[in-house]
């Protein structure tokens, strides 16, 4: 298939207010595209392999930049930028994790323009889905990646369901450790969905990565204060350290009090369709005093539960020493 | 007349006139495209003032314009090369606000009300080099060159930012451009790490 230079025609509007935007978001629907950096956009434009009407450059709408302190937490606009993110003095304070994430995301040039909004909603990054072949996720009825000639060496070892596409964004990952809530917006009113039900898997949404609906808006995440100042780690593993999505990549909080593991998040990029959150070593680590005792015992349940792919199995000793790595602190 | 001058001036005038634009396939229908659906309502208007390099100018943009095209094609600026034009190697890179963005991967219509700086814009107004211009010709950090004016631009970027980088810093900020001669980086970020933190130094 091709591949142009130029994009297609397509509308472009730049609001100045958040109320512009959602009725424009409204108005175009499913023909719409919400522009954040646009770093995840112009490929499928330029590729052909996506043909919305209009573009909604959210860019102009002030009041949805930037980093604020609330009542419990942060709340950080959906246009903030990963650079800004990564620069940020409070998240590098108490949610360092979150600035850990942005900083690994794709290249410096893609961080300062990318946003945090668009990070999280990126699409799936299967080359046979953005090649605009017909598969499962593009409404079609077949998976290339997992077909006996598929090559899925970067694709999911959980939860499949016809796709095997993982999820690509860096961010999320600490989002769903850090308990985040999204808060979406159309001109129905807002809806605040938590950062663990707002990625969806192909079981439930094939067509679509998150729960948000067309006509709506990410408009900030919320990060609680729940976690801040805990123990984190985060960890990417990708063929470069440069542009490449993450093979496998581990994003971890643990709160610890005299030494022992009160309460923890784990949560694994690269091996899911959604960021995949190991509920089980949570629970096995609870009690535990953090170490390479602890890491060893539990390093093995990290791909409990796996199918790994023809090409793939080689996730599952990557993703156990991630958490092993975690563990030993 | 030195050659290289008059036949950069011919391509410029061609581009100018239309006639190369005409007779590439993507960059025609592109803007047959644009005129067709123009001044639907409350999109963007194409006419949009550009700040490049401290010169501003009233410019017809269409809405899915890329800074890189606009620079290349409309602007006749073509010392911001286009490699990948799928923010994946760096050559296209510029300075937007002094932050290093990839043009290639930028609407030209988000930057209005911006300054924009390439390539062009570095030397001085007497044309004597940039210090960075200069501290690569010293490093002999370019080959081929095709990489260089990204290069320079995310240094530049990078020293406007942190004016004594360490070397870490420096390889960090130089990791979004590639170097196709020789393994990848290798000279490009030898030479220009090795400058800039000379600079910085
Ligand atoms: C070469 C390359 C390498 C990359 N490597 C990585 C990587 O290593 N890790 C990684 O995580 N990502 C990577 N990316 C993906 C992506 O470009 C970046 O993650 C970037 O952060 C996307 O943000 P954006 O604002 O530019 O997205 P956009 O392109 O503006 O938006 C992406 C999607 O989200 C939607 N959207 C954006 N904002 C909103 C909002 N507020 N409300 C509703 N919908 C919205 C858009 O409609 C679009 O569908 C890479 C991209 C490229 C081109
Ligand atoms: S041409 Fe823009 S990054 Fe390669
Ligand atoms: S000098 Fe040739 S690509 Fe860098």
């Amino acid at each position: 298939m091709a591949s142009y230079d130029v994009m297609p025609d397509v509308q472009l509007y730049q609001p100045a207010n958040i109320d512009d935007a959602l009725n424009l978001a409204d108005r175009f629907g499913r023909d719409g595209w919400i522009l954040g950096g646009g770093q995840d956009t112009y490929g499928w434009l330029k590729d052909r392999a996506k043909h919305p009407k209009a573009m909604i450059d959210l860019n102009g709408i002030e009041t949805l930049s930037g980093v604020r302190q609330t009542d419990n937490g942060i709340e950080i606009g959906a246009t903030t930028t990963l650079r800004e993110i990564v620069r940020n003095k409070t998240i590098n304070a108490d949610y360092q994790l979150l600035a850990l994430a942005a900083g690994h995301v794709a290249s410096p040039q893609i961080r300062n323009a990318g946003t945090l909004g668009g990070n999280l909603l990126q699409d799936a990054r299967c080359w046979y889905y953005r090649r605009g072949l017909a598969c499962y996720r593009a409404g079609g009825n077949i998976c290339y990646a997992d077909s006996p000639e598929g090559m899925n060496r970067e694709h999911c070892v959980f939860g499949a369901s016809r796709c095997v596409a993982v999820s690509p964004s860096d961010t999320g990952t600490a989002m769903v450790a850090l308990d985040a809530t999204m808060v979406v917006q159309s001109i129905d009113g807002e809806r605040l969905i938590p950062a663990g039900s707002f990625f969806k898997g192909p079981n439930t949404h094939i067509t679509q990565m998150t729960a948000l609906r067309p006509g709506e808006v990410l408009t900030a995440v919320r990060i609680p204060s729940a976690w801040a100042g805990s123990r984190f780690y985060f960890e990417k593993v990708a063929d470069r350290n440069v542009w490449d999505f993450a093979l496998v990549s581990i994003a971890s909080a643990m709160r610890i009090e005299d030494g022992i593991i009160k309460d923890s998040r784990i949560v694994c990029g690269g091996v899911a369709c959604t960021p995949h959150r190991l509920h089980h070593v949570e629970k096995a680590l609870a009690g535990k005093s953090p170490g390479a005792e602890t890491a060893d015992l539990l390093a093995p349940l990290a791909s409990e539960g796996s199918r790994p792919l023809n090409y793939n199995h080689f996730k599952l000793p990557l993703l156990e020493n991630l958490l092993r790595r975690a563990l030993r602190g | 007349m030195n050659p290289i001058l008059s036949r950069r001036r011919f391509i410029k005038a061609v581009i100018a006139s239309g006639a190369a634009a005409a007779t590439h396939s993507g960059i025609s229908s592109a803007v047959a495209g644009g005129q067709e659906t123009a001044g639907e309502k409350g999109a963007v208007e194409r006419l949009m003032s550009l700040t490049i390099n401290g010169r501003t100018r009233r410019v017809d943009i269409l809405p899915q314009e890329t800074l890189a095209f606009t620079l290349r094609y409309k602007l006749g600026l073509t010392g911001t090369k286009i490699g990948c034009n799928r923010g994946e190697c760096g050559a296209c890179t510029v300075l937007i606000d002094d932050i290093p963005n990839y043009s290639c991967s930028t609407l030209t219509h988000s930057v209005r009300e911006r300054s924009v700086l390439t390539v062009e814009g570095l030397q001085g107004e007497d044309g004597s080099l940039h210090p960075v211009q200069q501290a690569f010709i010293d490093e002999l950090a370019p080959q081929c060159g095709f990489c260089t004016p990204g290069q320079l631009m995310a240094a530049v970027g990078l020293l406007k930012d942190n004016p004594h980088p360490s070397r870490e810093e420096a390889r960090q900020a130089m990791s979004g451009n590639l170097c196709r001669c020789g393994a990848p980086m290798a000279w490009c970020l030898r030479g220009s790490t090795r400058v800039l933190w000379r600079m910085g130094a």
